[in-house]
């Protein structure tokens, strides 16, 4: 018999049960919850008069709506009335059905994402998931994880199971080195590149090689949260001392002789020599240059050495479309070296690039440097209340502050523009987030994605340009 | 939800790949805690030339009248014809609630994204993934015949109109859900015994998914 990947250990050791018609019955180890998609799946579960399964397998913060200002005040501080309502409905919700909530005062409050492997919450072989395509993130940890619909936040509530059919695998090994100024970011921008935005659907990714091995944590959860992007829902990496490092004295992670026993076993959470994928893909870091997405998509993307594609360029017709489309709405002309387009605003943030280690990256390229005066705002929004305050013990906001960026609160901010952080119509972002959708920071906003660093360098020079040069 | 057996109605082609579910409905429309009133912001930013708020009168919008969708030919329209994946980007259900209320009751493409094709099933939205050679056809033929209208049939999983028919593909079990309208999560805790079972050999083996920061054996 064949090995198991991580995905097939991971699935195998949460079958409930198969039904007859070839569904399984999966069990869910950790539900998070925030105040967007859970509103409707909790007033489905008073409708039928069912309370949750399991409480203490949910965790809830509010992130997607909440201002980045202002805070002071909780709740009270939001002025906007719909939004304000949203919150105060999950807080209703959690008190109701006693779900631990880390609500908009708490300092452990940040992006969902960020939040559940900074707790310990996230563990390695767990199932988790969350009304939130980005649930991918957590993959990092060798966990499975992936995003559903608020129908299935309804049913995980009401039953700690999800009805699902099995994915199959996929390999990205990357091997290599990862070049001086270029990160994680890049890498999974020039995979998503490579294979398309539907490059991976219906398959669980899992990224290896060397230069995967050689990822910190929160590399490595930069890395899969963009495998949807690729639209796989979820993409992992094994479990190695980094997984373990990180997760060890985490306030939900187990302790002592619990600890030890749970060690043991998150050891075997590596693919069997013999393990069969179905698909393969192989890529070499070294020739990784800093990327840009220049569309309105995440798989149009270039080096920042390249120029803007022409439809010309395209032999498939629907690509050609896809490019003249794209072109249009990001106002840019065919041959345009990338880097030398301006930006108006400059986000740093999101469940992508939100962590410690990207507001690090970023202050590296800002320290005695200053927005340039062209770009109207430049933005640092923390993943988490514990992120901001760490980055200030170690006077990163100082950096940002000085350079001229406002240093946020944190929450999901311009990644989504549902609150007031967000592009006005034909302004262009540099942007740390994972979407260059159409209208996604702002009606008619223009995004293009980027490493931290990178787009600190276009802060700095008020246009994309090569952060290998500025460093 | 309402079960589909068959569903006959007009056709309605927009002709884009990647139609994400940020486009099918904007984010600002997410702030609403219902599951109603998202019809009139389907496409929002496609089918207005205004920029849409929670709470704005449609009537009072300034029309993109070179959105599909807004053409006199497609008003009415309850299928959809998308190109490939459909539906992708974020989870929000929120899309396919807007698609349902604007009218539709079934969309078709080459393929969907997952979580998007999920979404649809439980709600009763039809998702039909045909052949790319037929639906380059269906493009064809809907181009040229204002107001052509196709026949669904989910029992017979067969796309029916006037000079073309196809069949389909799809799973037994949402199939049986969708024709049956039935309630997901109560065929789920039919089997209530088998989770708990599972649950307390769960807790056994893997104490620390259950114990936060726990340290005992
Ligand atoms: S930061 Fe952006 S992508 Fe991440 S959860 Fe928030 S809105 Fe979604």
């Amino acid at each position: 018999m064949a090995g198991k990947t991580v995905y097939d250990k991971i699935w195998d050791a949460h079958v409930v049960a198969v039904r007859d018609d070839g569904m399984t019955i999966l069990y869910v180890d950790r539900h998070l919850l925030h105040e967007v998609t859970s509103p409707q799946a909790f007033e489905g579960l008073a409708l039928a008069g069912r309370s949750p399964w399991r409480r203490d397998a949910n965790l809830a913060t509010p992130d997607h709506n909440v201002p980045t200002t202002n805070r002071a005040h909780g709740v009270d501080g939001i002025d906007d009335p719909v939004a304000k309502e949203q919150v105060l409905v999950l807080d209703d919700n959690c008190k109701r059905y006693g779900i631990e909530q880390f609500a908009m005062t708490d300092r452990r409050q940040g992006i969902v994402h960020v939040i559940g492997p900074e707790q310990g919450a996230t563990l390695p072989g767990m199932t988790i998931v969350c009304g939130d395509s980005h649930t991918s993130t957590h993959g990092a940890f060798a966990a499975l994880a992936h995003g559903i619909g608020t129908s299935e936040v309804e049913h995980v509530l009401a039953t700690q199971c999800l009805v699902q059919r099995k994915s199959r695998n996929m390999r990205i090994e990357v091997d290599g080195e990862l070049p001086f100024g270029t990160t994680a970011k890049d890498m999974i921008l020039n995979i998503i590149g490579r294979i398309g935005t539907a490059g991976a659907t219906g398959h669980a990714i899992e990224y290896a090689g060397s230069a995967v091995r050689a990822l910190s944590m929160e590399a490595r959860m930069t890395l899969c949260n963009m495998s949807i992007e690729a639209g796989a829902r979820a993409g992992l990496v094994a479990v190695d001392d980094a997984t373990l490092n990180y997760v060890h004295g985490r306030p939900f992670a187990p302790r002592g002789a619990m600890w030890d026993r749970a060690e043991d076993y998150w050891r075997t959470l590596v693919s069997d020599a013999d393990a069969n994928f179905d698909a393969e893909i192989g890529l070499d870091a070294t020739g990784i240059v800093p990327q840009v997405t220049w569309g309105t998509s995440p798989e149009l993307v270039l080096g920042i050495d390249e120029d803007v594609p022409a439809p010309d360029d395209f032999d498939d017709p629907a690509k050609r479309e896809l490019c003249e489309r794209a072109l249009a709405y990001m106002d840019l002309e065919p041959g345009t070296p990338i880097a030398s387009v301006p930006v108006d605003r400059v986000f740093i943030g999101s469940c992508t690039n939100g962590r410690i280690e990207d507001l690090r990256a970023a202050a590296t390229v800002l320290e005695g440097r200053r927005v340039a005066g062209s770009v109207t705002q430049a933005m640092a929004v923390p993943g988490s209340g514990l992120v901001k305050e760490q980055a200030e013990a170690e006077g990163l906001d100082a950096i940002f502050r000085s350079a001229g960026f406002e240093w946020r609160d944190p929450g999901c901010s311009m990644c989504l523009a549902m609150n007031d952080d967000r592009l006005y119509p034909g302004e262009r972002s540099a942007a740390t987030s994972n979407r260059n959708f159409e209208g996604r920071q702002g009606h008619q906003g223009r995004t293009h994605l980027v490493s931290p660093a990178m787009a600190a360098a276009a802060a700095v020079a008020g246009y994309f340009t090569d952060v290998r040069e500025l460093a | 939800m309402d079960p589909f057996e068959q569903h006959e109605g007009t056709v309605a082609a927009l002709d884009r790949a990647n139609v994400d579910t940020d486009q099918i409905i904007p984010k600002q429309f997410l702030k609403s805690i219902r599951r109603t009133g998202f019809g009139d912001n389907l496409f929002d930013a496609w089918r207005y030339l205004d920029e849409g708020e929670i709470g704005k009168n449609a009537n009072e919008r300034r029309i993109n009248h070179d959105f599909v969708l807004n053409e006199p030919r497609y008003a009415g329209a309850s299928i959809l014809l998308a190109r490939d994946n459909f539906g992708c980007g974020s989870s929000r259900e929120h899309a396919v609630w807007a698609l349902q209320e604007y009218g539709f009751r079934c969309v078709i493409a080459p393929s969907f994204a997952d979580i998007f094709f999920n979404n649809s099933l439980k709600n009763g939205l039809l998702p039909v993934v045909l052949d790319k050679k037929y639906v380059d056809e269906l493009f064809g033929i809907v181009h040229h015949e204002a107001g052509y209208t196709l026949r669904v049939d989910l029992g017979a999983q067969a796309v029916l109109g006037s000079g073309f028919s196809a069949h389909f593909d799809i799973e037994s079990e949402p199939k049986r859900q969708l024709m049956e309208g039935l309630d997901d999560i109560g065929a789920t805790l039919a089997h209530a015994d088998a989770i708990r079972e599972f649950e307390s050999r769960h807790r056994r083996r893997m104490p620390w998914v259950f114990a936060r920061g726990g340290n005992t054996r």
